[in-house]
């Protein structure tokens, strides 16, 4: 019988300004929840005021250590502070703060428990922000763990409305499966290595012939994350759940929560499993192919604005998948497709939450999700009906707004891979670009061609929380169209070292 | 060491436990089958890492049941709010939306 008996124990050192983000945000959102319960009901906003401020504090020690620029590693590897990490830690908590702003005036109107609900939120972001560090999978685990459950219960949060109970049950027994399939698929590639740090696994498994445990291991966590990121067989909980949860609520899973799937994905495949490539390269390939065709031939067919947003954020992240599919075959390759994945994560996170705040405001006056409600809207709302435009015609991939240039890093990582392969991946990618024109330009033409229905032309009101979401949206997605070098770099310079 | 007979133990848990998610229409008992999949991990983690002399092993079991604890205690708060609204836990019936 083997012996289990460990050495002495030494505590691990700790690097707390490496830990700082993580720490500020955890003493914001316990600081939230204690407050919530000392302020009176009609001054609850400050709890959300208080949530925000904390959000951004937050972001200063992420600029501070990227200013200092050190890369820090901790519990043996487990634990990395790199540009990566920052680039990530910095775009959740940007979006998050994002969120919250769309969030104010919908939580307060007709919606209740609005303090708890910040503590949800900041307790999701706060998993994200680990998730950008962890470099292990038990702290990949932990980290997803902690991202999900409060997200489970955000998107349930209307209690007494049963669109947002169904929303909530589908997303949770997804959720909770994909993570179970995903912990079984771990349990053996810890059986196939003996460790769970991704660089001593990279180091076990070389570039070796995968073993057949090594290779139902791989299977099994690509399949758990292909739930996260609502990959196609995989997807069919993520027009359900957008639909029935809260429109802020629908923003932040279509946005952060992937986000945070494919920051996991990057650690997992590109960290740990590299030399693995024959297992993963063809499993990715069907599935970007599958969720690109699949979510943009449905999204053509819907009527209702969100779940044509949820069918398209889809297939958005059929795009992301493509550079997974192509990055296997050279160091260089693995370094083009993981820029590729960084900038497409950074440019959809602005488009989707801007279009997501259109909807909101346009929502808050006609109280319908219908896309035949939005006809006419530049006669009475010519601002809003020109951000919207842009954000759709972002999102369809059109010059000079910031879409294009991230559809065209997809491009570049699969022309450069240059086998056949990927080339065919290519084609079917820009297949799928011009469907998806089709029905991004609808909404579009709905907006500016179509008459006004039933004649109301009340201009709409926008909250200055909403529209300070859009503004910051829609100059992000401006600036990264016209100026995009500036995050090439940013993409270039977060690769992780493939092993 | 018999490592092989601890991993068919936890693949034919697995195998339940995804048999029983997919197939059965009591939210529960779907809940339980999820349970069966996650205590086929523990087995496997606590036998691989016997089997690799590592406590990685079983320090990732202890954290896989602390945290299925947690989700279930959501899972079942979910449930109850759509008895609550639907005086039944039958996941049929919950189709208001069609992905």
């Amino acid at each position: 019988m083997p012996s289990l008996v460990a050495a002495a124990f030494e505590a691990p050192y700790l690097d707390y300004a490496a830990l700082a983000p993580e720490i500020v945000l955890t003493g914001v959102l316990l600081a939230v929840l204690v407050v919530d319960l000392f302020v009176d009901e009609d001054r609850k906003a400050v709890v959300a005021q208080l949530a925000g401020v904390g959000l951004l504090a937050s972001l200063l020690p992420v600029v501070f250590l990227a200013v200092d620029g050190d890369d820090r590693s901790m519990f043996s590897g487990a634990y990395v502070v790199d540009d990566f990490a920052l680039v990530f830690k910095a775009l959740f908590l940007v979006s998050g703060y994002v969120v919250l702003l769309m969030s104010t005036d919908h939580i307060e109107e007709g919606d209740y428990w609005k303090g708890e609900y910040s503590f949800l939120l900041l307790s999701s972001l706060l998993g994200m922000v680990v998730m950008s560090s962890a470099r292990d999978l038990l702290t990949i685990f932990v980290a997803l763990e902690l991202l999900s459950i409060p997200a489970y219960m955000l998107a349930g949060w209307r209690k007494r409305d049963l669109r947002s109970n169904e929303a909530a049950l589908k997303y949770y027994l997804l959720g909770v499966l994909s993570s179970a399939v995903m912990l079984y698929g771990m349990s053996l590639v810890f059986g196939a290595t003996g460790t769970t740090v991704l660089e001593d696994i990279a180091r076990e498994l070389g570039g070796d012939a995968s073993e057949p445990l090594v290779a139902l291991g791989i299977f099994f966590i690509v399949v758990g994350f292909a739930f996260k990121v609502s990959a196609v067989p995989f997807h069919f909980w993520a027009p359900d759940t957008y639909e029935g949860a809260p429109l802020p609520v629908t923003a932040f899973l279509s946005v952060a929560s992937k986000a945070a799937g494919f920051v996991a994905l990057l650690e997992l495949i590109f960290m740990g499993f590299f030399g693995q490539d024959n297992v993963w390269q063809p499993l990715f390939w069907v599935l970007a192919v599958l969720t690109m065709t699949v979510g943009n031939l449905v999204a053509l067919r819907q009527t209702n604005i969100v779940r044509l947003l949820a069918y398209s954020s889809v297939a958005q992240a059929g795009y992301m998948l493509v550079p997974f599919a192509v990055g296997g075959s050279s160091d260089e390759a693995a370094g083009t497709a993981q820029t590729a994945v960084i900038v497409y994560l950074l440019i959809y996170a602005a488009m989707n939450l801007g279009a997501f705040a259109i909807v909101m405001t346009v929502a808050r006056r006609t109280r319908s999700g219908e896309i035949s409600s939005y006809g006419g809207l530049f006669t009475y709302a010519p601002g809003l009906t020109v951000l919207m435009t842009i954000f759709v015609f972002s999102l369809a991939g059109i010059p000079p707004f910031g879409g294009w240039f991230a559809k065209f890093y997809i491009f570049k990582s699969a022309v450069d891979a240059g086998t056949g392969w990927a080339l065919a991946l290519a084609v079917v990618a820009g297949v799928n670009s011009v469907i998806a024109l089709f029905y991004y330009a609808g909404v579009a033409r709905e907006m500016w061609m179509q008459p006004v229905p039933g004649d109301d032309r009340t201009p709409i009101r926008v909250p200055p929380a909403l529209g300070a979401a859009l503004g910051i949206t829609a100059v992000a997605v401006m600036a990264i169209g016209v100026y995009p070098q500036a995050f090439a770099r940013l993409g270039d310079l977060a690769q992780l070292a493939v092993r | 060491m018999y490592l092989n007979q601890f991993l068919f133990l936890a693949a034919f848990l697995f195998c339940v436990g995804v048999y029983g998610v997919l197939a059965r229409k009591n939210a529960v008992l779907v809940l339980m089958s999820i349970e069966l999949i996650l205590n086929a991990v523990n087995i496997n983690l606590v036998a691989f890492g016997l089997f690799r002399e590592s406590v990685a092993g079983q320090v990732f079991a202890l954290f896989v049941i602390a945290v299925a604890a947690a989700e279930v205690g959501v899972g079942l708060a979910i449930v109850i709010l759509i008895y609550r609204n639907r005086h039944s836990i039958d996941l049929t019936e919950v189709d208001m939306m069609k992905g």
